[in-house]
C-alpha cells in the first residue's frame, strides 16, 4: 500500500501532508497581520475572494524565525474548519510512499513536535515527517496573543 | 436520506406553516367553507403520504385529525374553541414528528395516545342544530352532483380531451352550475358541424347563458389560470447554493473593481466600453443574486396570529393581530435572526401589555385588543413595529422594580429620563409583570431580545404611554452580507467600521495634536460640544503601536445610548464592504467582526463595535448595579449631571437647560431657514428640523392665546438654537442669545411662576429660570414635533 504525499521544508526538516488533504501550493504569500492574534496565526490571506487564515508553521512548532530574506510560502490545506493557510520555507517533491517505511514518531522528540506529527516514514537519506493536520492547527494551550 | 422522505418533510412543513394560519383564521369564520377545504387537504395529504412512506404513528394522528376534519367539514359539528384547540395541538404534534423524521428518520416513540383519544372524544360530540346540518347536507349534494354530471356526459367529456381549451370553458360553466353539461355537449356537436363560433358564443346563442355570466367564468378561468403558471414559475432551491452565488458575485465585484483600475490607464475604447458593460452587468447581477436571498417578512408574521392566539387564551384575553407591510423583503439570515424576538415581543405586548376583557371594558376600551405590526423599509433599513392598545409600561414601576433589584441606586432612579428608565426593561431580571406567568413575567428575555437584534446591527427602541399602549421600533439593516463601512487607517493598518454605530467625526488640528483631550484620572476624554467623550485609542487597544497613543481623528461611536470617541490616525472612504467572516482561531477576538476584500484586492479587518467598547472597558451597562469605577464613563455621567446651558430664552429672561437634555447648539444662518405652513424648518442631518421660537411659547403661556409671528423671515444675521432630543426625535428652540455652559452648584430654588418652567434657582450669582423641555413640547406648537415625526430630506 503506497500513499501520495506532498512534502516541504522547515530548516532541514522534510514534511508531508496526504497529497488528498492539500487544495493549493503559493508560491507568494501576501499577508494582512490581525492584531491581538495567536502568536502562531501569522494573518489572513485573500484567496481567491475566501479569506484564510494562515498559520506560521516555524511559530507553532517553536523553530527559530524565519529570516526576512527567504520569504514564505504558502500551502492551503483542507482541514473540517476549512481551508487554512500553512507557511512553510520551500516546497518538496510529491512522492509516493510505502507504509511499510513507517514507523511512530521517536521518544526523544521535542514535546510542540511530537503533537503535531503522527510519525516518520524512512525515506532513502532522509525522514518525512508526516504532520497531523487537525492537531496542528488546534492552538488551544498555546501561549496567546503576541505581546 | 430518502429524496423522497425530503421532498415530504419540505412540503408537509410549509403546509403546517399554513395550516397555523388557517386554523386560527377558521376560529374567527368557522363557517368557511374554502378554509376548511384547505385544511382538511394538507392534513389529508400528509396522511397519504405516511401511508406510503410507513411513518405509523403519524399516520394514525392525522387520522384522527380528519376524521374531525372532515365532520367539520361536512357541517356535522361545528368549532369550538376545545377542537379548535385540539387541532392546533395536533398541527404542533405532526411538527415534533416530522422534526424527529428529519433526525431519525422515524416518527419517534410518543404515539400521541392522549391526544388521539381527545380528538376522537371531540368527534362524537352533539351533533350541531338541524339548520347547520341541513345546509352541510346540502353542500355534500352539490359536490356528489360534480362527478356525476361528468359521468353523465361521456361525449362532452370524450370532446374535452380533444378541444383542451373550450372544454376548459364549458367545464368552469358547468362546475358554476351556469349551464347543464348537456347544454355544452350540444355547444360542441354544434362545434363539430361547422359551428366557428367559441363555445361561449353558442351557449349564449343557445340561449342558456346570459352574456354577464359567460364574462364572470371567463374571469374565473384567467384568475385560475394565472395562479396555476404563478406556481409553476418558482422552483426549490438549495440555500447553500444561493450562499455560495453571493460568495461568487461578491468575488466578481471585487474583480470588477480591479479590472475598473486598471481601466484609468487604458486609452482603447472598444475596450472601456467592454468594461462599462462589465461594470454594469456586474451591478445588475449582485442585485439580482442579493434579491434571491430576500424573503418577505410574511414569514414571521404569519405565524403571529398562533402564537397571539395561544397567549392570549393562556392568559385569558381577546386579542386581534393586525399586520401591515407584509411583503417587505429582508434577507433570510436576518429574517432568522429576528424570529425569536418578534415572537417574544408579541407575547409580551399581549401577556404584558393588552388589558383582560373586564378591564378594558371598565377603561373604555374594546374588550378585544390589537396587536400590531408594521414592516416597512425606511433608508436602507427595515423598520418592524410591534404595538399594542394596552396598559402601556409604568415608567416608575420599572424604576422602582429597578431600584429593587439592585440594578441602578434609588437617586439614580430619580434623576432617570423616562427614555432612560424604559431602556431599563432591557436590563436582565428586571420585570413588570406582577406575577410570573408560564408566558413571561421572569425578566430574562427583552435582555436576549436587545443582544439578538443588537447581533445584526439593529436597534430597539420603546415608547409607551400610560393607559394607551406601548410600541416597540425594531430596526435592522436590510443585508448583512454588504455594509456600507467607514475606512480608517490606524499604525499603516486598514480597519473598516460599520456604518451603522458611526455618529459623527472629529478632526483635531494637525498643528495641535492632543489639544482638546483631556485626562480624568487618567483616563482620556475630549470635550464634545461641553459634554466629555471617554476616548478610546485604536492603536492601543490591538496594541499596534510601542510608544504612546496617538490619532489626529476621533469617530464618535455610539453603543447603545452609550457614546465614545476612537482616535485614529486617518480617515478614508466610506465604501459598501463584503463581509466575511473570520476563521475559527480569530473568532473568539471579539473586537473583530469579521474581514474584508478592498477594492485593491487588500484585506482589511472590519471592527466590532460593541467588542471594542467592551474590551476597553466602556461598560454599556451595569446590570449588577456596580458603577463602573476606573471608566471615565462615571465621571462623565457626574459632570454631566452638574452642567447647565445658560441662555438669554425672550426679553433679557435668563435661563438654563441641563445640559445632557441637548443634542447640540448651532448657531444657524437665517438665510437656510425656511417656511413650512406657518412654521419655521431648518433642513438638519438629512432630517425637516422644526423650529420653535422660546419666546413665542413663553408668551402664549401668559396671554392664553397664540402670539402673532410677527418676527422676520428670513431672520436677519443667524439664530441661537438649542436642538434638543425628545422621544428619539429633534427639534430645535430658538433663543435670543447662548450665554455660557456653567456648573450647578447651587441648592437654592424657588418655584416657577409661569408654565414652561421647572423653578427658578440662584446660578452664577443670578436668578435663572429652568426651562421645563417637556413642558414646551406641551405647548400649542407641539404640533410641530407630533407632525415632523417621520419625515426625512429624500437625499438627492
Amino acid at each position: 500500500m503506497t500513499k501520495q504525499f506532498s512534502t516541504f521544508y522547515l530548516q532541514h526538516l522534510m514534511f508531508g501532508v496526504e497529497s488528498q488533504n492539500i487544495q493549493e501550493v503559493l508560491r507568494t504569500v501576501e499577508l494582512t497581520e490581525v492584531p491581538l492574534a495567536p502568536k502562531a496565526i501569522a494573518g489572513l490571506m485573500n484567496l481567491r475572494g475566501q479569506i484564510v487564515s494562515a498559520l506560521d508553521l516555524r511559530q507553532r512548532l517553536e523553530l527559530n524565525d524565519r529570516q526576512k530574506a527567504h520569504p514564505p510560502t504558502g500551502v492551503v490545506i483542507r482541514t473540517v474548519d476549512g481551508l487554512m493557510g500553512l507557511l512553510v520555507d520551500g516546497i518538496g517533491d510529491v512522492m509516493d510512499v510505502d507504509e511499510s517505511t513507517f514507523e511512530e514518531s521517536p521518544e526523544t522528540l521535542a514535546p510542540q513536535m511530537r503533537s503535531v506529527i503522527v510519525g516518520v516514514h524512512k525515506l532513502k537519506g532522509n525522514l518525512m515527517h508526516v504532520l497531523d493536520t487537525s492537531s496542528v492547527c488546534d492552538l488551544k494551550g498555546l501561549q496567546d496573543a503576541k505581546a | 436520506m430518502d429524496d423522497l422522505i425530503k421532498e415530504f418533510l419540505v412540503e408537509s412543513n410549509e403546509n403546517l406553516d399554513r395550516l397555523d394560519t388557517e386554523l386560527v383564521k377558521l376560529e374567527g369564520t368557522p363557517d368557511s367553507r374554502e378554509l376548511l377545504a384547505s385544511i382538511f387537504r394538507t392534513i389529508h395529504s400528509i396522511k397519504g403520504a405516511c401511508g406510503f412512506l410507513g411513518f405509523q404513528k403519524l399516520e394514525t394522528l392525522t387520522h384522527a385529525g380528519e376524521n374531525l376534519l372532515s365532520k367539520l367539514r361536512d357541517g356535522k359539528l361545528v368549532l369550538t374553541p376545545e377542537i379548535g384547540s385540539a387541532l392546533l395541538s395536533m398541527v404542533d404534534a405532526i411538527r415534533e414528528m416530522l422534526a424527529a423524521i428529519n433526525v431519525t428518520e422515524h416518527d419517534g416513540e410518543d404515539a400521541r395516545v392522549g391526544l388521539i383519544d381527545q380528538l376522537k372524544k371531540l368527534l362524537e360530540q352533539e351533533p350541531v342544530s338541524v339548520a347547520t346540518s341541513r345546509r352541510a347536507m346540502a353542500r355534500e349534494n352539490c359536490e356528489e352532483s360534480k362527478p356525476e354530471s361528468k359521468v353523465a356526459t361521456p361525449a362532452a367529456a370524450g370532446r374535452t380531451k380533444k378541444t383542451p381549451h373550450v372544454g376548459k370553458l364549458g367545464g368552469t360553466l358547468v362546475e358554476q352550475r351556469r349551464v347543464k353539461p348537456e347544454d355544452v355537449a350540444r355547444a360542441l356537436e354544434a362545434q363539430e358541424g361547422g359551428d366557428t363560433r367559441p363555445i361561449g358564443a353558442i351557449l349564449v346563442g343557445l340561449g342558456v347563458l346570459k352574456s354577464d355570466e359567460l364574462a364572470e367564468a371567463l374571469r374565473l378561468m384567467e384568475e385560475r389560470r394565472s395562479k396555476a403558471t404563478s406556481q409553476d414559475s418558482t422552483i426549490r432551491v438549495q440555500v447553500t447554493l444561493l450562499d455560495r452565488l453571493m460568495n461568487l458575485v461578491g468575488e466578481l465585484v471585487l474583480a470588477r473593481n480591479q479590472v475598473l483600475q486598471y481601466a484609468a490607464q487604458q486609452k482603447d475604447n472598444a475596450f472601456l466600453g467592454t468594461i462599462q458593460q462589465l461594470n454594469l452587468v456586474t451591478s445588475e447581477l449582485r442585485e439580482g443574486v442579493m434579491k434571491t436571498r430576500m424573503q418577505p417578512i410574511s414569514r414571521l408574521f404569519d405565524k403571529v396570529p398562533r402564537v397571539a392566539r395561544d397567549v392570549s387564551v393562556g392568559c385569558g384575553k381577546q386579542v386581534h393581530v393586525d399586520t401591515e407591510g407584509k411583503d417587505t423583503e429582508l434577507d433570510r439570515t436576518l429574517l432568522e435572526a429576528i424570529n425569536a424576538p418578534l415572537t417574544h415581543l408579541v407575547r409580551n405586548a399581549i401577556d404584558h401589555g393588552i388589558e383582560t376583557p373586564d378591564s378594558r371594558v371598565r377603561a373604555g376600551k374594546p374588550p378585544e385588543g390589537v396587536v400590531r405590526l408594521r414592516a416597512s423599509h425606511e433608508g436602507g433599513q427595515v423598520l418592524i413595529e410591534i404595538s399594542d392598545d394596552g396598559a402601556g409600561i409604568d415608567v416608575e414601576k420599572i424604576k422602582s422594580k429597578a431600584v429593587e433589584k439592585g440594578a441602578i441606586g434609588a437617586d439614580q432612579a430619580a434623576r432617570m429620563s423616562s427614555t432612560e428608565a424604559l431602556n431599563l426593561i432591557f436590563l436582565p431580571g428586571v420585570s413588570t409583570a406582577e406575577k410570573v406567568t408560564n408566558v413571561s413575567g421572569r425578566g430574562v428575555g427583552m435582555d436576549v431580545v436587545k443582544t439578538n437584534i443588537e447581533h445584526v446591527g439593529g436597534s430597539v427602541e420603546i415608547q409607551t404611554k400610560l393607559g394607551e399602549g406601548s410600541t416597540f421600533k425594531i430596526k435592522v439593516p436590510l443585508t448583512l452580507a454588504i455594509v456600507p463601512a467607514l475606512v480608517v487607517r490606524s499604525v499603516g493598518r486598514r480597519f473598516a467600521i460599520p456604518q451603522m454605530n458611526l455618529v459623527e467625526l472629529v478632526r483635531l488640528d494637525a498643528g495641535q495634536s492632543g489639544s482638546g483631550i483631556e485626562l480624568v484620572h487618567g483616563a482620556p476624554v475630549y470635550r464634545l460640544r461641553g459634554r466629555l467623550l471617554p476616548l478610546v485609542y485604536l492603536d492601543r487597544e490591538l496594541k499596534l503601536r510601542e510608544e504612546e497613543p496617538n490619532g489626529q481623528n476621533i469617530l464618535v461611536l455610539q453603543v447603545d445610548s452609550r457614546r465614545f470617541g476612537l482616535v485614529v490616525d486617518e480617515v478614508h472612504d466610506t465604501e459598501e464592504i463584503v463581509v466575511k467572516p473570520l476563521g475559527k482561531h480569530l473568532k473568539g477576538i471579539r473586537v473583530y467582526a469579521g474581514a474584508t476584500i478592498m477594492g485593491d484586492g487588500q484585506l482589511a479587518l472590519i471592527l466590532d463595535v460593541p467588542g471594542l467598547a467592551e474590551s476597553a472597558g466602556i461598560k454599556t451597562e451595569s446590570p449588577d448595579g456596580q458603577t463602573i469605577k476606573a471608566s471615565a464613563l462615571n465621571t462623565k455621567d457626574t459632570v454631566e449631571k452638574q452642567k447647565l446651558v445658560l441662555f438669554d430664552g425672550a426679553n433679557g429672561s435668563r435661563m438654563a437647560i441641563p445640559l445632557n437634555a441637548l443634542a447640540r447648539l448651532e448657531k444657524l444662518a437665517g438665510s437656510d431657514v425656511e417656511r413650512s405652513g406657518n412654521e419655521w424648518v431648518v433642513q438638519y442631518r438629512g432630517q425637516i428640523l422644526p423650529l420653535i421660537h422660546l419666546s413665542r411659547v413663553l408668551e402664549v403661556r401668559r396671554d392664553g392665546g397664540l402670539a402673532p409671528n410677527d418676527t422676520p423671515f428670513p431672520p436677519p444675521g443667524s439664530i441661537d438654537v438649542l436642538v434638543i432630543q425628545e422621544n428619539g426625535r429633534l427639534f430645535g428652540l430658538i433663543v435670543n442669545t447662548i450665554i455660557d455652559i456653567v456648573e450647578d452648584t447651587t441648592e437654592v430654588r424657588i418655584p416657577a411662576t409661569r408654565a414652561g418652567v421647572l423653578y427658578s434657582a440662584v446660578i452664577g450669582e443670578r436668578v435663572t429660570e429652568m426651562l421645563d423641555v417637556s413642558g414646551i413640547l406641551q405647548a400649542p406648537e407641539q404640533g410641530v414635533v407630533e407632525r415632523s415625526k417621520a419625515m426625512a430630506v429624500v437625499p438627492v
